[in-house]
């Protein structure tokens, strides 16, 4: 029946060509399924994976310093180079700062999100959620700057600690400042999927916990804690990669010793010329991430995305 | 046999560059010896502010060549654009020293025919034929605009220092703001080319590997002492104006704007001497609109451009002629800018160079450009 109905829509009225792509389709549906899917495939191919395969091919090449043309040489110098003096360093710092900014946007977005799914009304849920992603409507260079005005010496914190009684803050232009920064730009990365999944527990779930004498904090940790991981998994997908590939607030906001993965790839590029060693460079991010996206795998991040 | 087929090849390629007729302004890499009729456009790769509408609207009134300007953001950047896609995109680019020498090396600039620039006889002697533009002889574009890298002082808070070594001084910690750029290493060596003859640097751009050492070591020893490496003017303005600063290496730029800004501060050419950048208008090998480019070449050499360029920019021109204009576009503007200072003091100036492997003593024992990127990486740490 369904197929009787299907051919009676499908045949009618269809002339020449395009009939005879309808019927052939019909009768071989591998063919209709490649075509369906044919073009967002190669896109895929060309747009990702072809860029991601040039830039690993360019990693083991070289180019002459002077003319800054690649030469085409095979080699694994660029990749032995991340070894050398200043790479480690810089590496490990970047590590250590995306886990510090996705831990203190965890522990910052949680509370948040769940004041926003258990506690807020209708009306102050919304106003807040907007309030939240407000800021990613304003161009980022904007958000990184206005930090910069707050943190300066005679900048709204310094004025806001002396009416308090307290001494100035020296934090612009160090690290401390690069994590505070990062912190609040990517802080709507976090919110957004923790409330999705503090969203789909069930309130029966939170009242069954009650009735089998689970207390507050009990329920917090043995049943909502357990179901939002999979959003603060997710958060931190983003939180963690978007630190690791950035160069500008570094630049901006970062002092000596504040150089990142992303400002040595940008270096390589702008300054040097040497496309070839950034390429190699890129690959450790992308190598990071890959172990990254399988630990959260792991934590149901995806289920969350 | 290899070589014989080789020098017949070359003999064949020398016969037929010969037989092209070196008429007038061709698309050819020929020095023209005339300006022909513009083309009506003029497409450049400039440095932001450098093609600005009071200027750049009574040229293209006067030849009819519609300018139509790329900003770029770095040297690098004009080095890209200019070789990528073969270069005929664009006419012209207005390099500083650390691109010209590798345009010219990579054969994406073309000689230029100075004798057709009229104005070229009233520029300092200093910047007819400098090194950075000028190869054997030949001359690759026209000097426009230059400016010292100058030390910066608060006067407020700090006594008038007269060395660089305020800024490696370990009591100024916290203090110094300095330029993030691997060129900033060229500071260094002309500093320790002072404090320590033994080293034996002559060309601050010029540095075998234990010169460059030595610099990377002073340079590590200042880090602890730096507030920030401004990678824009306007960080280190910013820093200056809210006490965050108040020693630092800097342009004249920061300086007008400070003193616009009424900020309390002054510039030092220490003892030591000054780096400094000039920039040149060059002149792609493969221009479509070389008439027009060639009419642009002679009209920003001119007094009134040239002032109207440095007093808005913030830089000194080359056109000496030029002091008078300044003066009636923007008061004392000449004299605050250096536009009118003997010939020795432009002569002191060690002009940015893109820093090769070769140089000059056929030993090829320098380091380049991708060296002194590694090292800075290395001093920022």
């Amino acid at each position: 029946m369904a197929v009787d109905a299907a051919r009676a829509t499908e045949g009618s009225p269809r002339r020449g060509a395009l009939r005879f792509l309808s019927r052939f389709s019909w009768r071989r549906p591998g063919v209709k399924t490649f075509g369906q899917i044919s073009v967002p495939v190669a896109a895929f191919l060309f747009v990702y994976v072809a860029a991601l395969a040039a830039l690993l091919i360019q990693g083991f090449w070289t180019t002459d310093s002077f003319t800054g043309k690649v030469i085409h040489s095979w080699n694994l110098d660029n990749f032995r180079a991340i070894a050398d003096d200043p790479y480690p360093t810089i590496i490990l710092r970047t590590l250590v700062m995306a886990s510090a900014v996705t831990i203190t946007c965890m522990l910052l977005a949680f509370p948040y999100a769940y004041f926003l799914v258990r506690i807020a009304g209708r009306r102050l849920r919304i106003a807040l959620l907007v309030a939240t992603v407000l800021p990613l409507w304003v161009s980022y260079l904007v958000r990184v700057y206005s930090w910069r005005l707050i943190l300066n010496p005679d900048g709204a914190l310094n004025w806001f600690l002396n009416g308090l009684g307290l001494p100035d803050q020296n934090i612009a232009y160090t690290n401390t400042a690069m994590w505070v920064v990062f912190t609040y730009i990517w802080f709507p990365f976090m919110v957004l999927p923790v409330y999705a999944a503090l969203e789909r527990v069930p309130y029966s779930y939170i009242e069954a916990s009650a009735d089998l004498g689970g207390h507050g904090f009990t329920t917090l940790r043995r049943v909502i804690l357990p179901l939002a991981v999979p959003g603060l998994a997710a958060g931190s997908i983003f939180t963690f990669s978007l630190t690791l590939g950035d160069y500008i607030a570094p630049s901006l906001v970062g002092g000596p010793g504040s150089s990142l993965i992303g400002t040595v790839v940008f270096e390589s590029l702008g300054l040097a010329n040497n496309a070839p060693f950034a390429a190699a460079f890129a690959m450790v991010p992308l190598g990071i991430m890959a172990v990254y996206l399988l630990l959260m795998k792991r934590l149901g991040a995806f289920e969350s995305l | 046999m290899k070589r014989n087929r080789f020098g017949y090849v070359a003999l064949v390629a020398l016969a037929t560059a010969l037989a092209v007729p070196a008429a007038g302004v061709s698309k050819g890499s020929a020095v023209p010896t005339s300006v022909g009729a513009g083309e009506g456009k003029l497409t450049l790769i400039a440095w932001e502010g450098y093609t600005e509408k009071q200027w750049v609207a009574p040229f293209e009134k006067a030849t009819g060549c519609k300018v139509s300007a790329k900003y770029a953001g770095s040297s690098n950047d004009m080095f890209n654009l200019m070789t990528s896609g073969g270069g005929g995109q664009y006419d012209m680019v207005s390099a500083s020293g650390d691109a010209s020498l590798r345009l010219i090396y990579s054969g994406a600039v073309a000689e230029v025919n100075v004798g057709l620039i009229p104005a070229y006889k009233d520029f300092f002697k200093a910047f007819q034929s400098p090194a950075t533009n000028t190869v054997d002889g030949k001359h690759y574009g026209v000097s426009l605009q230059f400016g010292p890298n100058l030390l910066l002082y608060n006067t407020a808070k700090e006594k008038k220092p007269t060395s660089w070594s305020a800024i490696y001084d370990a009591k100024n910690k916290g203090k110094i703001t300095i330029p993030d750029n691997p060129i900033q290493i060229a500071d260094a060596a002309l500093y320790l080319s002072k404090i320590k003859p033994s080293l034996g640097i002559t060309d601050p751009f010029e540095l075998t590997k234990p010169q460059l050492a030595a610099a990377v070591a002073l340079l590590k020893q200042q880090r602890p002492l730096v507030k920030k490496y401004w990678g824009l003017a306007s960080d280190q303005i910013d820093l200056f104006k809210n006490g965050g600063s108040t020693l630092g290496a800097s342009w004249p730029y920061q300086y007008s704007q400070l003193v616009a800004a009424k900020a309390k501060v002054g510039t030092v050419i220490p003892k030591e001497g000054v780096t400094g950048w000039l920039d040149t208008w060059m002149l792609s090998s493969k221009a479509k609109h070389p008439n027009c480019a060639y009419k642009w070449m002679q009209y920003i050499s001119t007094p009134k451009p040239q002032a109207q360029q440095a007093t808005s920019y913030g830089e000194t021109p080359v056109n000496k002629k030029a002091c008078a204009i300044m003066n009636t576009l923007v008061k004392g503007s000449c004299a605050q800018l250096s536009a009118n200072a003997p010939e020795s003091y432009y002569r002191s100036i060690k002009f940015w160079k893109t820093p090769i492997a070769d140089c000059g003593n056929g030993k090829k024992n320098c380091t380049d450009l991708r060296a002194w990127t590694t090292a800075w990486q290395q001093i920022k740490g």
